[in-house]
């Protein structure tokens, strides 16, 4: 991100941080203090004039600042979508105008990153696991190896919010469902337990609740015998944000994942689709996933 | 050929009264079994987030197969007019009944959430092959009593018009239930071991093996109690005859079923598994169910069986059925429990590994009250069978037996 800053003259403030900096001063306390290096660049050590080289201290930290603290926040209202004009009316139903849909790209996800996972159990109120086998876990890190040459990568893999999701077909009472705007959800009021749609799912996506819950999250409802899912933080996304996922990888500055519209030709993930070789978990499956991957 | 009459229970042997007594005792213990289950939650069974179907459904779906199959006797004798089995056609039917509400009671009593059978039974999603069991399920029980009615009321069985009619009814219905219960594996596009449509036939060809070694079994039993032949031997060579060519056709269905696995490369994975790698899976599949379920039933009333053989033809009878059932068990617990220890595909041609065990064989052990919960279906349809044959009468008079 450029950006194009005319300043004709230092402003005190400017200036007084770039001084102190210049002369190391210990315990600077401007608002920039955090996006600033830890010690100057070597250009504005050596003897010059004091203002120009306070002016150009200036610009340099008020590029880092805002690349640092703003330019995320830009990108996730541009990829996300998270201005409150997109929150759905509460008491209106969803569209299929919509399809909500997630772009992950495996080459952006950081070995050893787990972010998008610790946020989605803070989030939903998800312990982490300490028996894999039997603990929820809505979204976990997929670590591939390539047995022909050894390549290696990782990958997030969450419920995939199919089109034509088998969960929802075998559900005997239509507890699973898949909302017009292609949200897979769980309806936990007739949820028998029965565990079929976990039988049916091709990516392991769901998880039963196998021991009494305490202190759920009231937007996030779980409990003993029930099944559940990633809901791609639907309670998020009607209010006109993002996944905590998403978000969360968006803080990590790896950028990843990117969560929007797939049916808005003009959004970022419905042009990166357009744009790039993507590729859907078993989609031979005819299952219509609406998670795509980069670099898998 | 002479008119047929039948008979309740009546003047009760010590062992009568024992075998409904022990079946009483585990039935409350499945039910305490399923209250600690309930308790606790699924955390205190074998069952994770990978074999998500365990034991009880193990013998849950192996009673539902039997059900549809203990129904054979009365189809042959009323759909394929065979009189030899009417005698029997009775205790065929409420013996179907029986199996059926003991493979239910254990599926319900393993749900998540069991007190919500009222929103299964009325919320519906009709693209669900679930769904569509529990009308086959419901509509089997209803179906099969009425025919039943028709055998055992005067004047319908004198014309004998509606018990045809209900017997085909009924034989369409159980071939269609059994097709419905092999579909609930067969339409899992996700699980390799699963996802044929053969699964349909091959259940079909097990039901009637299962069902009528439960027949013979309860038959057998009933011989020792009222003291008398029951069966001519005449019917014990039928039997044995009849369990030859089902223990074939089951034989049949599982070879062509893995041979078609087989040939495509995809599946050699799991293939490989459940015949050659998968320890107890690999097994029960070729000791339990090969071996002990049908090789075992096919030579024993084939070469084995009848007068101046190693065992009479009921000692045979009796031997092929209990293996048959054992090896029936351990065919639905490879079904089931193997089909889901494999693990699925999610990105074929890589290694996968993550948190939540994708890539690996899963473990499971079956736990106390799982095995506990299963047995009580068992005992639940044994114990309605007697009850039932005691209070109306559904067996045959037979000739008293010598000494």
């Amino acid at each position: 991100m450029s950006m194009k800053f005319e300043f004709p003259e230092p402003s005190r403030e400017g200036a007084v941080c770039g001084n102190n900096f210049a002369a190391g001063a210990p315990g600077d306390e401007c608002a920039t203090a955090s996006a600033l290096p830890a010690s100057p660049p070597a250009d504005l050590a050596t003897p010059a004039d004091p203002v120009e080289v306070g002016r150009r201290w200036f610009l340099k930290a008020a590029t880092v600042f805002t690349t640092t603290v703003l330019a995320p926040g830009v990108t996730l209202m541009a990829f996300g979508e998270v201005d409150g004009a997109n929150a759905k009316p509460a008491d209106q139903p969803v569209s299929s105008a919509r399809r909500w849909g997630l772009l992950i790209d495996a080459g952006k996800c950081q070995d050893g990153c787990s972010a998008c996972v610790t946020a989605c159990q803070v989030e939903n109120g998800i312990a982490a696991p300490t028996h894999p086998a039997t603990d929820s876990q809505w979204i976990r890190i997929l670590k591939a190896t390539d047995p022909e040459n050894g390549s290696t990568f990782q990958m997030p893999i969450m419920c995939q919010h199919c089109a034509e999701p088998p969960c929802v077909d075998v559900c005997p009472t239509g507890a699973s469902f898949r909302r017009a705007d292609g949200i897979v959800l769980v309806d936990r009021h007739i949820c028998i337990g029965c565990r079929y749609c976990m039988m049916a799912c091709p990516y392991k996506a769901r998880s039963f609740v196998h021991e009494p819950l305490h202190d759920q999250k009231p937007y996030a409802p779980r409990g003993k015998g029930c099944v559940e899912s990633c809901t791609m933080c639907v309670h998020r996304v009607d209010a006109g944000g993002m996944p905590a996922c998403v978000e969360a990888c968006a803080k990590t500055g790896n950028g990843a994942m990117i969560f929007g519209d797939l049916n808005d030709k003009t959004s970022e993930i419905a042009k990166r689709v357009a744009t790039y070789r993507t590729t859907r978990v078993r989609a031979d499956l005819g299952t219509d996933p609406g998670v795509y991957y980069q670099n898998i | 050929m002479a008119r047929i009459t039948f008979q309740k229970l009546e003047d009760h042997s010590p062992l009568f009264w024992g075998m409904l007594g022990l079946h009483a005792v585990v039935i409350a213990i499945g039910l305490g079994a399923f209250f600690y289950m309930e308790h606790h939650g699924h955390i205190v069974t074998g069952m994770n987030n990978a074999i998500v179907w365990g034991t009880p459904h193990v013998f849950a779906v192996f009673l539902i197969v039997a059900a549809s199959g203990a129904l054979n006797v009365a189809s042959i004798s009323s759909v394929f007019n065979n009189l030899a089995y009417k005698p029997f056609a009775r205790l065929s039917g409420i013996l179907a009944i029986s199996l059926l509400v003991g493979g239910l009671m254990v599926l319900v009593l393993d749900l998540g959430r069991p007190e919500r059978l009222t929103v299964a039974m009325t919320t519906y999603n009709f693209k669900s092959i679930f769904a569509w069991n529990i009308y086959l399920y419901t509509g089997f029980l209803v179906i099969v009593a009425a025919y039943l009615f028709t055998m055992m009321d005067r004047s319908m069985a004198k014309s004998g018009k509606a018990t045809k009619f209900m017997g085909w009814f009924a034989f369409a219905w159980r071939l269609a239930l059994t097709t419905g219960t092999g579909s609930i594996f067969g339409f899992l596009v996700a699980r390799e071991a699963y996802d044929s449509a053969i699964m349909a036939p091959l259940f079909i060809a097990a039901s009637f093996l299962y069902g009528l070694a439960f027949t013979v079994l309860v038959l057998l039993t009933m011989c020792r109690e009222t003291r008398q032949q029951l069966m001519s031997e005449e019917v014990v060579s039928k039997f044995l005859n009849l369990i030859i060519i089902f223990a074939l056709a089951v034989l049949y269905f599982t070879t062509v079923k893995h041979l078609t696995a087989l040939y495509a490369s995809e599946h050699h994975g799991v293939e490989a598994f459940i015949l050659r790698d998968g320890g107890i899976y690999t097994q029960l599949f070729w000791l339990g169910h090969v071996l002990v379920g049908n090789v075992l039933p096919i030579v024993i009333a084939a070469f084995l069986s009848g007068k101046g053989k190693l065992f009479t033809g009921r000692q045979g009878l009796a031997i092929a059925s209990v293996l048959a059932i054992l090896g029936g068990l351990s065919f639905i617990y490879v079904t089931i429990i193997g089909g889901q220890a494999y693990p699925l595909e999610l990105l074929p041609g890589m290694k996968v590994e993550s948190s939540f065990l994708d890539g690996q064989i899963a473990s499971y052990v079956p736990s106390v009250p799982e095995v506990l919960l299963g047995l009580a279906g068992i005992s639940i349809a044994m114990l309605a069978t007697g009850i039932a044959l005691k209070v109306l009468p559904f067996l045959p008079h037979g000739v008293e037996a010598e000494g």
